[in-house]
């Protein structure tokens, strides 16, 4: 019989995982709480920098990892560990037996309305990145549909860099992610001002720097240096945003017709029950510790459990899905060790 | 009653006559002292309080409650409540009956201090006796409640917590030794009365040492070393009175008429800030009520040593201890003799010198009044931290429209600071200027309610502000009376609140109840379990200077769990500041009570 | 001086040669987390002064460590102590405590 390798989480990087390990030969067992596979991924509707369809990413890895045992739905129970197995009870009744745990639990998008000054949830202009690509992706909100944008705003930062938010660590996709929402919004809106406000671009990967340059070149859209402090509303409706234009050194005050709040990857709290039982540590930004954050990201200090993806820290996608490859092999290779 | 020595004096009464007047005469000097530093006007409005009937009659009922009775601590704790008002009322419930004993046997001897103190010294039993019985038996029955008194002191020194104490004051040198002299004195007293008992007569107590004593002590050579002992004991302790924590005992005699009389802190140091510093017991009461003993670094922060340091003029602490208070104003609210923390830090702030002189010729008002438009009945002045919290603006605007009020909102585009942060750094000055602006602004609008959502503002509106003719008016309140008028009516909902009292709106300006009201008539109200006058502050406050935000965590971490005690649905504030400090930590939705209420009712 | 238009202004450029940095040195001793600013600008934005007298904690702070010391009191002296600066901070500075801090510990007769 081939080993059993339990993967908790059912976004990319446990699929690429599974996919990659049924090919070296091993029985992945994905559990996935959700009704459905692809995570995060799977809600979003294009990628940066290409503009590659989320649908097809997702699409692609549930088929490569269609022969891995997939519970949707399910949550663990319980864990207990003897000797060096891990036996696992999950939410459906089912338990099983395995040597190897892959964590890929993911993160969580933090909750805009944390952050009460920017009033997501009580203006109705105001909206978030993962709502933008939900109406992206056709589902109805009336908040763009059919709507005149005049002016569009993108905040940087909500909930990331921000120790008042309780996340003092960079989120690493949201400047490219922002980007991306102001040339889609643009392209939908031609006649529309788009406006991002910005502490730093950090714009780090393949390509990024060049999407930037499109953004302000092909799509005059406004980088405005400085923080968004305060968001008010007036009679029509409009959200009124205030910051500081730091490289001019003055206030600024712009109306807009949509404010688009670009919500942070933070840890996912939901993991806190799988880490109690697994005994897992966290690092300080709430992230799962890896044994070294150079050598050896895939590895947890407990025998046998690894990681992949945005549950150690912010990823990108083909970092989330190179990480999984890792993890995949890294598993191969103690199993190996083991016999 | 016979008297054994003709002069009615024996060397023994030097130690207790010698402390005696020197106690009497540092507290007049004191006293004359301390009245000479009030400012006139305190000082003719103190002298009028004297001769005015009521605040004396007041003034009679405080001595008794408050320094012989301790009714504020039998409030808090009865055991603590026995063991203080044990001592202090039975020690002079002895004083008292001492006195009353000579000047009906021998009266001639009154004008003798000692004389009282120690009678059964110089007197002996006659036949006649048996009428003075009763008295003998109130002697000997207050000197037992003072020893209860005493062992129950001893008891607390290592078992606080049996009197509602988690953690006390420690002791400094004088006050250890006037501890001790003072656990001396009545035991001593016992003793020497014991030796004596059977020449001048006793009651149950001491006749019965009497008897037990001669049954292996006949020696009467024992007598005078003893007398001398106890006159020794209080001796010291009256000598070491003034410089030790018991100089509350003679200040707080003098604090009360001078609180009934109106007195406010004006100087940091002199008049009655001093005399309030000199009344501190060092009871600790205010270490286990400060929010920021959540730390126990910071115990070292409260109340009861700002007074000592102030005492010992540590100006490095002094000014450390002051910056750091979060203003929430709880030690006053417990405080039982009234020693106003907050109020004496203010005041301590006002004496660090900043090099810069603010100019607020720059902030031009008429830039506000142009964006008032046109006049309505209600002006609602958000605030500083009601704009960083939109939610609770939005919820109030839209219930005034529920119930169909008119209003303007007075910093809708931004607004100059009420002027409460800048007091409470001690620069009454520069919130002077704001305050007149603030003024121009709102008489220019013609409203005739000032409404506030923030009790920071409202609190400086309500004290610091002129503003007659013009009701000012914190939402709860406005909202309260909303659903009284019918104006709007909330539907019941199924979910539980917690209040949480913000300090400035609680203590600040003791609104407790209308919130309550509004609170019960959406949901169901619960109480966190310290509550009231005695809540938590939310660790957020703007009062302290130096306390960082990294430091604030664990505060806001102890008020939530104070909260929560009856696991709420929804914990429900009146205070901006309070709500998102909350929000930040907290495993359950925060709401300010205008929201709640916004929430529950039904647009007309 | 004004013939060609315009004047040298011979302040505005920075010598960092001739900055001294001890008062600042000073301050962060009380509050370390000065030199923790990201210049995201949020005090500025959100303060009810800044609109009048150009007050930003932010640019007080560089100005401090570039030895412009005369315009970060020209912008300090509408602060009217609100504490949104503090509020609004992402990195959490006790912003209050620093002008606070910043008013004592630099004394403009020492400049002189």
């Amino acid at each position: 019989m081939n080993e059993i390798i339990v993967i908790v989480g059912g976004g990319i990087a446990g699929m690429e995982a599974a996919s990659q390990l049924i090919k070296l030969g091993y029985s992945p067992i994905i559990i996935e709480k959700s009704d459905r596979l692809g995570g995060h991924v799977a809600k979003w509707n294009r990628l940066f920098p290409d503009m590659t369809p989320a649908k097809d990413v997702v699409d692609s890895l549930i088929a490569s990892c269609k022969d891995a045992n997939i519970f949707l739905n399910t949550e663990i129970y319980s864990v207990n560990r003897l000797k060096d197995r891990y036996n696992i009870m999950l939410s459906n009744g089912v338990s099983i037996s395995a040597r190897h745990i892959l964590m890929t639990t993911g993160f969580k998008l933090f909750e805009a309305s944390k952050k009460e000054e920017y009033g997501y949830g009580i203006y109705n202009q105001v909206v978030t990145n993962a709502d933008l690509e939900h109406w992206f992706n056709g589902n109805a909100d009336s908040r763009m549909d059919g709507s005149q944008m005049g002016a569009v705003g993108f905040v940087h930062c909500v909930g990331s860099r921000d120790e008042k938010a309780r996340n003092s660590q960079c989120s690493k996709v949201c400047c490219i992610t922002a980007i991306k929402q102001a040339i889609e919004m643009k392209e939908k809106f031609p006649d529309a001002e788009i406006y991002c406000f910005y502490m730093d671009l950090r714009l780090f990967g393949k390509k990024f720097e060049d999407f930037y340059t499109k953004a302000q070149r092909d799509h005059g859209i406004h980088f405005i240096r400085g923080r968004v402090s305060e968001v008010g509303e007036n009679i029509e409706g409009k959200v009124i945003v205030k910051a500081e234009d730091t490289l001019l050194g003055k206030p600024i005050k712009v109306t807009l017709d949509l404010l688009v709040l670009m919500s942070g990857m933070v840890c996912n709290s939901e993991n806190a029950k799988v880490a109690s039982m697994l005994a897992l540590p966290n690092d300080s930004d709430g992230f799962f510790m890896s044994t070294d954050n150079i050598m050896n990201i895939n590895s947890s200090p407990k025998k046998g459990i690894h990681y992949a993806g945005a549950c150690t820290g912010p990823k990108t996608v083909p970092e989330t899905l190179a990480e999984a490859r890792a993890a995949a092999l890294e598993i191969h290779t103690s199993i190996k060790e083991q016999q | 009653m016979n008297e054994l020595h003709p002069t009615g004096f024996d060397y023994f009464v030097l130690p207790f006559t010698i402390g005696m007047i020197f106690v009497l005469l540092w507290c007049l000097g004191g006293a004359i002292r301390i009245i000479a530093e009030l400012d006139s006007e305190d000082r003719k409005k103190f002298f009028k309080s004297l001769v005015n009937p009521k605040i004396m009659a007041k003034n009679i009922k405080e001595w008794f409650c408050d320094c012989l009775f301790h009714v504020k601590l039998w409030k808090r704790n009865k055991l603590l409540g026995y063991m203080h008002s044990s001592i202090a009322f039975g020690w002079f419930m002895i004083i008292l009956i001492g006195h009353i004993e000579v000047a009906l046997y021998i009266p001639e001897r009154l004008h003798q201090p000692w004389y009282p103190i120690f009678f059964r010294y110089f007197v002996a039993v006659t036949d006649s006796t048996m009428k003075g019985s009763f008295f003998f038996f109130l002697m000997d029955f207050f000197l037992l409640v003072v020893l209860s008194g005493i062992v129950l002191a001893i008891i607390k020194r290592a078992h606080s917590r049996m009197f509602g104490m988690r953690r006390t004051t420690r002791a400094s040198l004088t006050d250890l030794i006037g501890l001790y002299a003072l656990w001396f004195i009545f035991p001593l007293r016992l003793l020497a009365e014991g030796f004596t008992a059977d020449i001048s007569g006793g009651s149950f107590l001491t006749q019965s040492l009497n008897n037990v004593l001669h049954s292996f002590l006949s020696d009467e050579a024992n007598i005078l070393p003893t007398w001398w002992a106890y006159s020794i004991a209080l001796g010291v302790f009256m000598v070491i009175l003034p410089f030790s924590r018991y100089m509350h005992i003679p200040s707080e005699i003098l604090l009360i008429p001078m609180r009934n009389a109106g007195v406010k802190i004006r100087n940091p140091r002199k008049g009655i800030s001093k005399l309030q510093v000199y009344s501190c017991p060092a009871c600790g009461v205010c270490i286990d009520a400060c929010p920021m003993s959540a730390v126990k670094a910071n115990t070292r922060d409260t109340t009861v040593y700002l007074n000592r340091q102030i005492k010992r003029r540590n100006e490095r602490r002094i000014a450390e201890i002051s910056e750091k208070c979060l203003m929430c104003g709880k030690c006053t609210a417990v405080c039982p003799v009234g020693v106003e923390g907050d109020k004496l830090r203010i005041a301590q702030r006002s004496l660090t010198r900043y090099n810069l002189s603010p100019d607020y010729s720059t902030i031009d008002e008429n830039v506000f009044i142009d964006r008032l438009g046109e006049k309505k009945r209600i002006l609602y002045f958000a605030g500083c931290m009601t704009a960083l919290t939109p939610s609770i603006k939005k919820a109030l605007t839209s219930v005034m429209d529920k119930a169909g009020d008119e209003y303007t909102v007075m910093d809708e585009d931004g607004g100059i600071c009420c002027g409460r942060p800048m007091l409470m750094a001690g620069r009454t000055e520069s919130a002077r200027a704001m305050i007149e602006k603030n003024t121009n602004i709102i008489r220019s609008s013609g409203a005739t309610v000032l409404l506030l959502s923030c009790p920071i503002c409202y609190k400086v509106f309500k004290e610091n502000y002129d503003l007659e003719g013009i009701e000012i008016i914190h939402h709860t309140e406005y909202i309260d009376r909303l659903i009284a008028q019918g104006r709007i009516s909330p539907s019941r909902s199924d979910l539980s609140y917690v209040y949480h009292d913000p300090c400035e709106l609680g203590r600040g300006c003791g609104i407790y109840d209308a919130p309550r009201r509004v609170v019960a008539a959406a949901g169901t109200l619960v109480e966190a379990e310290k509550t009231g006058k005695e809540n938590i502050c939310c660790g957020g406050s703007l009062g302290s200077l130096t306390l960082g935000f990294d430091k604030r965590k664990v505060l806001t971490e102890n008020a939530l769990k104070n909260l929560t005690i009856a696991d709420p649905d929804t914990i429900v504030t009146a205070c901006p500041l309070c709500r998102s400090t909350f929000n930040r930590y907290a495993d359950r939705p925060v709401l300010d009570i205008a929201e709640i209420v916004d929430q529950a009712t039904e647009k007309k | 001086m004004n013939a060609f238009g315009f004047k040298l202004s011979p302040s505005s450029a920075i010598n960092l040669d001739k900055a001294d940095r001890s008062k600042f040195d000073e301050l962060c001793s009380i509050e370390p987390d000065a030199v923790r600013c990201m210049a995201c600008g949020s005090c500025s934005a959100t303060c009810p002064a800044s609109g009048f007298s150009g007050m930003s904690v932010r640019k007080v702070l560089l100005c401090l460590q570039r030895g412009k010391e005369e315009e970060a009191f020209k912008m300090m002296s509408a602060c009217m102590l609100c504490g949104k600066c503090t509020m609004v901070c992402p990195r959490g500075i006790n912003t209050r405590h620093l002008i606070l801090s910043v008013s004592r510990i630099y004394n403009k007769e020492e400049k002189k």
